[in-house]
């Protein structure tokens, strides 16, 4: 577990400076929403690297950082409550700590809830690593009236403790001298430690004397015998595997006799900072009410507060595309004048004409199609990661909890089901957020039913050609049907396959906070790049792929290709449906990408926006687009379902569960539509 | 002593105990829910999560939890919590 060097992965990202030997380690901790990937972003920007922890899907995101000639690598931390071992992330930051042994810890503090947030600092100061406290957000605080003294804390604690907002890049600097100062040994380091209540020292006495033989390597003996008394589980199993069991009976039989000892220990380490803080804040007085509880008194209230994230996500998609479309319009208008020149100039070199098409229709029209919708994404992903860094999206969890626990979800399924708006990709690897495994899974399995952009410009497209003026009221029922038949599945899927543990929803509600244009920027374009990451490979190999389908054998002619062959395969299919074959094909391919659907019909129609609407009659056409609206995930949503639910048999599960609804959905609807029009 | 989702908005109780698995328990312990800690209750619907102000912080909790926090109860008029 150990590695000697520093590794800090930086393959690939351009302005990686390398990292040498001796640079400082330096790991940032802190409890969720206290602002350390504020400070982190602030300190790396670009040139961070974004990886997952080894073996699990946490996000680890190291940089380096240059301070006055010395070189740091910096390491942001999960965010945790606590270093006892009930969640990944806590595992994952006590075992760095313990093993990699960084040089300094930075414990970032919450300003504004000083209390709650010293928590973690003093379980922190019991681990080896020397530890520089930073009191983050000092401006929030101020602005919910809490007053605190860095200064005085500091001579409380014996470390160094730094006021800082990390948005405003104000104490940073100063942060870094004493990370050098502790590291280099010119602070004087003497930290004052929690202590635990008096009855239970004699009991920590006997077990530190009975397992100090037995606990290996890095870990320290007192800090491994408080969690072993606290009940960690991985400790617990570590230390039975390395004791001998006439030991281990012992220990187990204090453990069991002190079974509610934790409650009483994280009791005195409040005790302790309740302790430590005094002299330093000055809380606000009763009645007086910061900016946090006067937004909250409407933002979740059960009324106002579900009419005001109505309205805040109708200005989210309203502006997301009345801003992108017409980015997105001009792309394309581009895109057409840059294939028209590429096929001109291949056409003066008279290249043969297979080339000519592969590169204009195949590798061009898809690529560039997907290169379009980044404007609409971007805007997407901004405006989310705005709401997200202001703390509002916590209130929208809450406010929405009821409604999804109806559907066995989780108010925390909310924003990983509204990414899925963007793209069902980063909605799928969202639900990470879910502590329930349960509620997780039927999270990865509904997300798909969320419409992506993607699959909206299809739609728009298509139910342009098809309905005209009424084009936009049939999206808006798709849509509307999409989510009717989520929740409707959730529902089942609720009470009927996945039966059983019900979801724990504690979630804590940070305070409002302006929010860090960096941070979002950041957020934007880390979605991005994972977008059009896809996009290059798997979107180019696919449309290429398709394209030769489509092209061979026959030279161009479809109906003789092999897309053509299948396509006829499934012809009865379509019968039902009143579709042709080519509708089929372009269903397929949009298992590839959402987008291909237009490209390949483009592909085997040409014009396909005039010709389409005089094949098929009304109720064909709307079987068409609800087909294409429910049918399974593009590749990469399946390969992303399969990551987050660990098992092919629930990615499978999911995926026919959406073939088989899409199907069915469609032949419904054509068949009930024939009925009322009449043919 | 009282399941902490019967207090009304306003009102404040005591954490007396917690009912439930070692790892619920230890959670709620790090979030500051620790024997004789005030807690006072900012949400509460009858229905639905409730909200409440615990070290200073503002936690969402489910029903079943809250029904799982037993408190002393203090008063109820919720005068003191503004």
């Amino acid at each position: 577990m150990v590695q000697p060097q520093v590794d800090l992965g930086c393959h690939g990202s351009g302005t990686c400076a390398s990292v040498r030997e001796g640079a400082l380690v330096v790991a940032l901790a802190g409890q969720p929403n206290v602002g350390k990937s504020t400070i982190f972003n602030m300190l790396t920007g670009l040139s961070q690297h974004v990886g997952n922890w080894p073996g699990k899907t946490v996000e680890r995101k190291t940089g380096p950082y240059v301070h006055q000639g010395r070189e740091m690598a910096l390491v942001d931390l999960p965010g945790t409550y606590s270093l006892t071992a009930n969640s990944v992330e806590e595992r994952i930051a006590r075992d760095y700590i313990i093993h990699e042994a960084p040089d300094v810890v930075v414990a970032v503090v919450d300003a504004a809830i000083p209390e709650r947030s010293l928590y973690l600092l003093a379980e922190l100061l019991l681990l080896p690593a020397p530890v520089v406290m930073v009191l983050n957000m000092m401006d929030v605080a101020e602005q919910e009236g809490v007053q605190i003294e860095p200064r005085v804390l500091e001579a409380a604690l014996g470390i160094p403790v730094i006021g800082m907002v990390a948005t405003r890049n104000e104490g940073l600097a100063p942060m870094l001298d004493a990370i050098v100062a502790v590291a280099d040994g010119t602070y004087p380091y003497n930290p004052k430690r929690p202590t635990i209540l008096p009855d239970h020292e004699a009991v920590l006495g006997t077990l530190i004397t009975l397992i100090a033989p037995y606990v290996p390597s890095p870990y320290p003996v007192p800090w491994v015998a408080l969690k072993l008394l606290e009940g960690d589980e991985e400790l617990i199993d570590m230390m039975r595997a390395a004791a001998p069991s006439d030991v281990w009976e012992q220990v187990h039989a204090i453990l069991y006799k002190h079974e509610d000892a934790v409650l009483d220990i994280a009791g005195a380490r409040y005790t302790w900072i309740a302790r430590m803080v005094r002299a330093a804040v000055v809380r606000p007085r009763v009645g007086q009410l910061g900016l946090t509880q006067r937004l909250d008194s409407v933002l979740t209230h059960p009324v106002w507060g579900t009419l005001a994230l109505l309205a805040i996500l109708g200005v989210v998609f309203v502006l997301t595309y009345t801003i992108g479309q017409p980015i997105q319009d001009w792309l394309e208008g581009q895109l057409a004048a840059v294939s028209g020149l590429v096929a001109a100039g291949l056409g003066g070199i008279s290249a043969p004409v297979w080339l000519s098409d592969l590169i204009v229709d195949g590798i061009i029209g898809g690529v560039g199609m997907v290169a379009t919708f980044t404007p609409i994404l971007a805007l997407f992903f901004a405006t989310l990661g705005l709401l997200e860094d202001t703390g509002y999206m916590a209130r929208a969890a809450y406010v929405t909890d009821r409604l999804m626990h109806m559907m066995g979800l989780h108010g925390k399924s909310f924003m990983p089901l509204l990414l899925g708006f963007g793209c069902n990709v980063p909605a799928v690897l969202g639900s990470r957020i879910i502590e329930s495994p349960r509620a997780r899974l039927l999270t990865v399995l509904l997300a798909p039913l969320v419409p992506c952009a993607a699959q909206l410009a299809v739609v728009t497209v298509l139910g342009a050609a098809f309905f005209g003026r009424a084009a936009s009221l049939v999206v808006w029922a798709l849509v509307a049907v999409n989510l009717l038949t989520l929740a409707g599945l959730g529902l089942l899927l609720h009470r009927i396959v996945l039966r059983g543990e019900p979801s724990v929803f504690i979630m804590e509600l940070p305070l409002y906070h302006l929010p860090n244009p960096r941070t979002i920027g950041l957020y934007v374009w880390r979605n991005l790049v994972a977008f059009l990451e896809k996009a290059g490979k798997v979107i180019l190999v696919a449309s290429v792929v398709v394209w030769l389908l489509s092209y061979i054998p026959g030279g161009g002619d479809v109906d003789r290709s092999i897309l053509g062959m299948i396509g006829r395969a499934l012809e009865p299919v379509g019968r039902l449906m009143g579709l042709p074959w080519q509708m089929l094909v372009a269903l397929l391919t949009s298992f590839v990408a959402k987008e291909n659907a237009i490209a390949t019909l483009g592909v085997l129609y040409g014009d396909f926006e005039t010709v389409l609407p005089t094949l098929l009659t009304g109720p064909a056409a709307l079987a068409l687009l609800v087909v294409q609206m429910l049918f399974v995930p593009c590749v990469a949503t399946v390969a992303a379902m399969r990551q987050e639910s660990g098992s092919w048999k629930w990615t499978l599960f999911g995926v026919v569960l959406l073939l088989v609804l899409s199907l069915v959905g469609g032949i419904l609807v054509y068949q009930v539509g024939t009925l009322i029009v009449g043919g | 002593m009282v399941p902490l989702e019967q207090l009304n908005p306003g009102a404040v109780g005591y954490i007396g105990a917690l009912e439930g698995g070692h790892r619920f328990i230890s959670r709620l312990a790090a979030l500051g829910f620790t024997p004789g800690a005030p807690v006072t209750v900012v949400r509460n619907y009858g229905h639905g999560p409730i909200i409440v102000q615990v070290r200073g912080a503002q936690i969402a909790l489910g029903r079943g939890e809250a029904g799982r926090i037993l408190v002393h109860r203090e008063d109820d008029d919720g005068a003191a919590a503004g």
